[in-house]
């Protein structure tokens, strides 16, 4: 048998994620080997007229449209003569099960047997709405829009039914792939209505029937399957690294150490001697913003992976690094802190802070700092193009195809009306939290396909992934609390400052960022309350990791009532609820805050108190808050809002030998409507984990502004014995569906620390924890 | 030309007698079920088994691995039916998955010295394998199943 055969087929149009139902999906998972004319995809490159392309079609190639697709009522849904449903996936699978959750959802109001569903990755397109799958927004944007083309699907076919049997529509119902007439044992298949149903109006949106709650087969039901977990599990899944093309040229660059360097000179002598390196190249100089653009530096093409990452290292770079070589992360603390003085900007504010400060009792205030974090996605970013006189094909692991295309085309000067020239095929990421929906690894590829006029397949190592990421910013922060003489709380300020997101797009951005994630909103009833945004430079890429500044907003907030609970001498559970105090829907605008909510109306998402309360409650009780505690233990509590989801967490830890251990982590989550739990439940272990890393280790720093870290040696993540057990209970509940990829990160940490100080009567104010030695 | 046994196949390679074996699995041989994650031995995501036991192939280079039987992920078994795989698949290990090919190749290997771990016998056989994702629980939890499993098969 010959590779060619067992190497994973290359996603084309997404054609390659077809449900692991091997009944319907045979065709799905055989290994295409297509003769095609090379000429008619890559122009004037001089290569053989004909070649082989492995395992693939190419979209621009063979674009002819699927003859047996007869019945397409809705972009997300098609079906075929023998009944079987394609359900669109336009969002990016990144772990959080959303090319199953999705179109799951599709089909079950659509009444279609799952094991008769094929699932297929869309191309960045606009026509299937935004793609942006980051911001835990998947479902909460997409829930209705898709049970809608479900329905509509649904009442086609129930009308074709009607017709057949020539009677009224209430006589028809569909029940998993059929219709039946009321009164009778008649049923017709999905694929004996097909032909009557393509010729039918599309039905009234408004009077469509959706299901409810109690009426789904499989949203909210256990054991739904992961319909890519079978290719997981036999290495058969395609990520981005793994997009192999015929005559495919591999990448590595070198780039510059410094945001806006740039290279003096270079010499590649030594590196054309390594065998299999064919050819280095100088890509543009990047000037500010950075954006999702290239950053410059030398890139070394060759044979293989290997080939050009030796190649590299035997570059000679002379670098001129710039302006952001006086950027040194531990001195310019210290700027954060003078930032602090006298914050110019405040967001939120009620009462007087002031007045309340001058008149109380008593006044605590501690300052949080807390560290940069790099995404660490396992799978680096990864993107193969191919530039063809039919335009560009893009593989890659991205996040958001529609930035993509656009990147793309900035890169090559293609004019907007020509977009459906450029096709960013979307396959597997190994994992991305953020980083995969900045395409700039896209915009390399594109770049070099187009200079080499070869297909480019550019990979980023680890040192890459780390030294040149988009990081979640080093934060400082102020709180201070006031009291009156019988210990109630008057007054509240939180002061914040960091390297803002903005300056990744605008350079002139100063004010930190971002207020609405987790500082602003907090939902704590107190009379005078005062939120204060510093200014500061930004010296590195600055993105969103996931959860945002949520990171650090809800690791201050949190661990500072606790601190309140503490000094009020409360239990901290009952002290939150208190703060919380009674039930009501908070409006954040009468304290002058214009609070997006994450872009949803306040109606379906208000900030509700009593949701708050209610995961407090049920968390407590699971994890037997308040119980005697082993020689050793802590426990603590936190509780966060983000993407309109509320989450209450309480980590039980032992300190022994001034060792922290993680014995076990409780969650309370309330997403309002879910659509496959046992996702729900994987974030939340994921979110522990992924925070246990960053609280524990998560550190990026820049000397002269070259980052310092550069590996898992020197930027660790979470190994298997930290993390025992995570208990997750989700709030039963018909709201509206919010997060739930990011929620689970906010609370995580603050509950930790508010553990250790439990177990140990010692604060720590500062992440990560193994400055202090303790993990 | 340097040939290896790989999952019972010889294969023939012209390539650096000192290219880790990873490189040579995924850009030569095309078996691309073995991840890179680090390079330097520090994830194992590229986990094969070299002899039977887990091996960082991206440390290994592939003069070493001449003339000993390595298996990788698309070796492990015929259609996703070895315990370790099977019990991934019911418990819903993987999330992202891209690190789970090496997590089950060391589990596999795990188990075929230990047929009954405990927690503590798994959290020093995976150490080595980082999950970003955090699958860890289950990792632990699908490796008892997949050692009952294997007990009850003999």
């Amino acid at each position: 048998m010959s590779f060619l055969n067992k190497i994973g087929v290359i996603p084309n149009d997404g054609e390659i994620f077809a449900n692991s139902n091997e009944q319907v999906n045979n065709n799905q998972d055989s290994i295409r080997i297509q003769k095609v004319t090379r000429r008619s995809f890559i122009k004037g490159v001089g290569l053989a007229s004909s070649s082989l392309v492995i395992g693939m079609q190419f979209s621009s190639v063979t674009a002819a449209p699927n003859n047996d697709t007869i019945f397409s009522p809705d972009v997300f849904i098609s079906m075929e003569k023998d009944g079987t449903v394609t359900i669109i996936s336009h969002r990016s699978e990144m772990g959080q099960g959303i090319r199953s959750s999705l179109p799951l959802l599709v089909a079950d109001e659509m009444e279609c047997d799952w094991d008769r569903v094929v699932v297929k990755q869309a191309i960045g397109d606009v026509k299937y709405g935004s793609q942006n799958t980051d911001g835990s927004r998947s479902v909460r944007r997409f829930y209705y829009r898709l049970k809608e083309a479900g329905a509509t699907a649904r009442t086609l076919l129930q009308n074709a039914a009607a017709i057949i049997w020539k009677v009224k529509l209430d006589q028809v119902s569909i029940y998993n792939h059929q219709a039946k007439l009321k009164g009778s044992s008649q049923t017709l298949d999905f694929s004996q209505l097909v032909e009557i149903a393509k010729t039918l109006p599309l039905p009234d949106k408004s009077k469509l029937k959706l299901k409810t709650q109690e009426q789904y087969r499989y949203v909210n039901k256990e054991n739904m399957a992961n319909i890519d977990g079978k290719k997981i599990v036999t290495g058969k899944a395609v990520y981005g690294y793994d997009v192999e093309l015929e005559q495919m040229k591999y990448c590595v660059i070198a780039r510059p150490p410094v945001l806006f360097g740039k290279v003096k000179s270079f010499d590649a002598t030594e590196t054309l001697k390594i065998p299999g390196v064919i050819k280095v190249i100088q890509m543009p100089s990047l000037s500010p913003p950075a954006v999702f653009k290239m950053l410059g530096g030398i890139a070394v093409i060759a044979e293989n992976t290997w080939a050009a990452i030796q190649g590299r290292e035997k570059l000679k770079i002379e670098w001129e690094h710039g302006d952001n070589s006086s950027y040194n992360t531990k001195a310019y603390e210290e700027n954060f802190k003078q930032a602090l003085e006298s914050p110019p900007h405040v967001v939120r504010n009620r009462g007087d802070w002031q007045k309340a400060k001058a008149a109380a009792d008593k006044v605590i205030t501690h300052d949080y700092y807390v560290g940069g974090i790099a995404h660490a996605t396992m799978e680096p970013p990864a993107a193969t193009a191919i530039i063809s006189e039919n335009g560009i094909d893009v593989w890659a692991c991205t996040q958001t195809p529609q930035s993509a295309q656009s990147n793309a085309m900035a890169v090559m000067k293609i004019p907007k009306e020509k977009a459906n020239t450029v096709r960013i095929n979307v396959t597997l990421l190994g994992g991305a939290f953020g980083r995969k929906s900045k395409p700039d690894y896209v915009a390399e590829a594109v770049y070099l396909a187009n200079e080499t006029k070869q297909p480019i397949k550019v990979l980023w190592t680890r040192e890459d992934e780390i030294k040149h990421g988009y990081y979640h910013s080093p934060s400082y922060q102020s709180l201070s609390a006031s009291f009156d003489k019988r210990g109630k709380v008057t007054g509240w300020y939180h002061g914040m400052v960091n390297h803002p997101i903005g300056a990744t797009f605008n350079p002139a951005a100063k004010q930190a960022g971002s207020a609405e994630l987790g500082q602003g909103d907090m939902p704590y009833d107190i009379p005078n309350i005062k939120v204060t945004n510093g200014e500061s430079d930004t010296f590195l890429r600055i993105g969103w990791v996931r959860s945002v500044t949520n990171i650090n907003n809800a690791f201050a907030v949190s661990s500072f009532v606790d601190e309140m609970a503490v000094a009020n001498k409360a239990d901290p559970k009952d002290y939150l609820l208190s703060l919380i105090g009674k039930d009501q829907h908070i409006d954040l605008a009468k304290d002058g805050f214009k609070y997006s909510n994450y872009g949803e109306n306040f109606k379906d998402f208000p900030i509700d108190t009593a949701r708050f309360k209610n995961v407090i409650n049920m968390v407590a009780k699971n994890s037997g808050w308040g119980k005697k505690l082993k020689q050793g233990q802590g426990m603590g509590i936190a509780v966060h809002r983000s993407f309109c989801t509320y989450v209450a967490t309480v980590v039980l830890v032992t300190s022994r030998r001034n060792k922290i251990s993680i014995d076990k982590v409780y969650y309370a989550v309330d997403a309002g409507k879910i659509i496959n739990p046992d996702r729900v439940r994987s974030q939340m272990e994921g979110a522990a984990i992924f925070s246990t890393a960053n609280a524990f280790y998560g550190e990026i720093t820049a000397k002269d502004g070259i980052v310092e870290q550069s590996n898992f040696h020197d930027y660790p993540l979470a190994r298997i014995g930290q993390v025992p057990e995570v208990n997750v209970e989700i709030v039963d509940s018909d709201a509206a569906p919010a997060g739930i990829g990011e929620p689970g990160v906010p609370p995580f940490a603050p509950a930790l620390c508010n553990a250790i100080f439990d177990a140990t009567g010692k604060r720590y104010r500062r992440l990560p924890l193994n400055q202090y030695g303790i993990v | 030309m340097i040939e290896l046994n790989i999952n019972g196949q010889k294969h023939k390679l012209d390539v650096s007698p000192d290219m880790p074996l990873l490189w040579a699995l995924r850009d030569v041989i095309k078996l691309t079920g073995s991840k890179y994650g680090c390079g330097k031995g520090l994830c194992g995501a590229c986990t094969v088994h070299i002899d039977g036991q887990a091996t960082r192939s991206c440390v290994l280079t592939v003069s070493a691995a001449v003339g000993k039987q390595v298996t990788t992920i698309e070796g492990l078994s015929e259609d996703a039916d070895h315990p370790v795989q099977k019990a991934w698949l019911d418990l819903n290990v993987a999330q992202c998955g891209y690190c789970q090919t090496g997590q089950i190749m060391s589990a596999a290997s795990l188990l075929k010295k230990n047929s009954n771990p405990t927690d503590e016998d798994i959290d020093t056989a995976m150490a080595g394998n980082l999950c970003r994702c955090g699958t860890y629980p289950r990792i632990r939890s699908a490796i008892h199943q997949a050692a009952k499993l294997a007990r009850e098969v003999k």
